[in-house]
């Protein structure tokens, strides 16, 4: 068991692009840390440069106190299941288990007992004869677990260790991960591009974006104050809705209405000219439902479609974005691998809300819960910065 | 009528194919006698059934248990060196990226089409040169040149079909590289290397050409050159019946390896590949 330190990381491809830029992150000796990001955002690199697989261009990476940079992947003792888990279709799941053992020359009794042991613990016992090819889905992804908690490595990684299975059977092997990983109690790095894993099992969270950090920060951290466009955009589901907007004085003007603002957020973002707003989708509520907030913040819009779902019930709002700003969301929707067609809000009302189709309805809006964003840089002028983990720098390009 | 169909088909093809090889059964146990009068049939006519009597005549024979020897063991050498040499060239042509790869690969295709024919001539003399004219190293030489560029293509074909995180795990799960290669990466290619292993068996049994020309005494001349020296006791009488015999006898070692090998072929495809 060991804390891992990264510096400074960079990994650049022949062609001088860099898939990991500068990555710092302290992992904490039983600490489980996720890496999550969209697609090419160099989550996966940088896992695989923790075990070994790629080269670190420069930057240095620890574990425990030593530097383990030029080691090979057998001489840093780290524990890893893959996206595909990797299984050896020749062996049995005894022995794709009992594979490490092996390689460090165990006697055969102490192998036997440390085998039936993770066999056990991941209800592998009837299958131990088996070959990996006869397995089911789940029962693979639990013979790479086993493969990986037989030994006393000193970390697990996880390379989006459940994107093959199906809905049902993720949900559970989530939980089974958590339970595993208290446990133990062993330092944990896993990769995912799934918001629920993410939020669910880490401890904390960091944010990658085309191979730089964004965020570093407890999930609740990450939902309640993103530091930027992009972490906003990508933590919550459905996600956080962005609106062109304008403040003066107390007010912000958004695009169907002026609401109110809480005094220091308005004072954050005076003088700025257009920003961005953002709202999580369950920040609106039906007026008639809401029990809180005066007229100040609310607003009337014509309802373009609903979904009721039972104990919720979806609104879509569409709007006109200004072209400073659509230009903005564009690329940020590209950033996150979104194909939204149309600019429009969604919000989440309550189940007993009888807004239909149609309806010109009177919305609320917690004006507490407004980020105001920088539209150039992106950055989020309204965060909570004592609350908001580690934020990346601002930079001009979001 | 379609399952009829086919059945006639197979029937068909199974007599085209197979006929040849029943008659040369046949011809083994016809007595010479009944060969040299004429008798055409298919079965031995009264009184010329020769029973093994002509099985017991070739083992008997010296020049032919000698050549049978040579050729096991020539092939058998070729066959273990040629993949063993043709694993890790195409482990390394599937795994690394170095200059001159495509140079290797098409070299590997051009010595492959080269006709045999045209390098009797100066292997003749350059092993005469060597002292390794009519010897066992004269023959698997050329037999490995010649077997190489194919085995080395059919196993880098399987190498690339194997999902490099196998490798990576290994080395993760603490094997060096050479580890990796030889717990994970071989058996895992084992249909591939047994694929290799069987061609290049064949061409070294089969081969005729190299055998008749490099080889002059009964030091290293393999079976099939041997048969064409097979000479029984009248040399204007050629024992057609023992030759069937040795014919037989040299089938069955090929038949043997065969066997053996696709087993091994069959048990490796369906060992469980890795799914998504």
């Amino acid at each position: 068991m060991a804390a891992i330190t990264i510096k400074n990381l960079v990994k650049k491809y022949g062609d001088g692009f860099p898939a990991v830029n500068d990555v710092s992150i302290d992992i904490a000796d039983g600490e489980f840390v996720i890496l999550v990001g969209p697609s090419g955002c160099g989550k996966s690199t940088l896992l695989r440069m923790i075990v070994g697989l790629e080269d670190i261009t420069s930057g240095d990476l620890l574990i425990g106190e030593k530097r383990v940079n030029d080691l090979a992947p057998r001489e840093r003792n780290l524990a890893m299941v893959f996206q595909n888990y990797a299984l050896y279709p020749h062996l049995t799941v005894y022995e794709n288990i009992a594979f490490p053992l092996r390689l460090a020359k165990m006697d055969n009794s102490e192998v036997d007992r440390l085998v039936r042991d993770a066999s056990s613990t991941l209800e592998l016992d009837e299958h131990l004869e088996r070959k990996p090819g006869n397995l089911s889905g789940g029962q693979r992804q639990r013979v790479a677990m086993g493969r990986a908690i037989v030994r006393q490595a000193d970390a697990f990684l996880f390379d989006e260790p459940l994107s093959n299975l199906d809905a049902k059977l993720r949900g559970q092997m989530r939980t089974e991960i958590a339970r595993l990983q208290k446990r133990l109690g062993i330092t944990t790095v896993y990769v995912t591009h799934d918001q629920t894993e993410a939020m669910t099992l880490g401890d904390r969270v960091a944010v990658l974006k085309r191979g730089i950090l964004q965020q570093l920060a407890t999930p609740r951290e990450l939902y309640e104050n993103p530091g930027n466009l992009f972490v906003a955009g990508f933590i919550g589901s459905p996600p956080m809705n962005f609106l062109p907007a304008e403040v003066s004085g107390n007010q912000v003007k958004l695009p169907f209405g002026t609401v109110e603002l809480p005094a220091d957020k308005a004072e954050r973002a005076a003088g700025k000219g257009l920003l961005i707003a953002g709202i999580r989708p369950e920040h609106f509520e039906d007026a008639s439902i809401a029990n809180e907030g005066g007229s100040q913040s609310t607003f009337r819009a014509k309802v373009d479609v609903v979904e009721w779902l039972g104990n919720e019930t979806y609104a879509y709002i569409p709007f006109e974005a200004p072209p400073e700003v659509a230009a903005q969301l564009q690329q940020l929707e590209k950033d996150l691998d979104g194909e939204a067609m149309r600019t429009q809000l969604v919000i989440n009302l309550d189940g007993a809300s009888r807004i239909r189709e149609g309806d010109e309805a009177e919305i609320w809006v917690d004006a507490r819960k407004i980020h105001l964003f920088d539209p150039s840089t992106g950055e989020n002028l309204t965060v909570d910065r004592d609350n908001a983990g580690r934020i990346a720098e601002a930079e001009a390009t979001v | 009528m379609k399952k009829f169909g086919i059945a006639v088909g197979v029937l068909v093809i199974l007599v085209w194919c197979l006929l040849p090889v029943a008659w040369i059964i046949s011809m083994s146990f016809k007595d010479e006698l009944s060969i040299t009068n004429g008798n055409p049939g298919f079965l031995p006519s009264d009184g010329t059934f020769a029973g093994w009597e002509n099985y017991r005549a070739v083992w008997d024979n010296d020049q032919f248990r000698r050549a049978i020897f040579n050729s096991i063991g020539i092939s058998l050498i070729a066959t273990v060196l040629s993949v063993i040499v043709a694993t890790l060239a195409a482990y390394a042509i599937a795994r690394l990226e170095f200059t001159g790869k495509k140079l290797v690969l098409t070299m590997a295709l051009a010595i492959a089409m080269f006709p045999v024919v045209s390098l009797v001539g100066p292997l003749f003399d350059m092993w005469r040169a060597f002292g390794i004219y009519d010897t066992w190293p004269g023959l698997i030489i050329p037999y490995m040149s010649f077997t190489l560029p194919l085995a080395i293509w059919t196993l880098s074909a399987f190498f690339r079909e194997i999902p490099w995180e196998m490798e990576q795990a290994a080395q993760v799960d603490g094997a060096t590289s050479w580890q990796a290669f030889r717990k994970v990466i071989v058996p895992l290619a084992a249909p591939g290397v047994f694929t290799a292993a069987i061609l290049t068996f064949f061409f070294a049994w089969n081969d005729f050409v190299f055998g008749i020309s490099l080889t002059s005494t009964e030091a290293a001349r393999p079976i099939p050159a041997s048969l064409a020296f097979f000479v029984g006791s009248d040399p204007f009488n050629r024992p057609a019946s023992l030759l069937a015999a040795a014919a037989v006898i040299a089938t069955i070692p090929i038949i043997v390896v065969v066997l053996i090998f696709q087993r091994k072929i069959v048990a490796g495809l369906t060992s469980g590949a890795v799914k998504g």
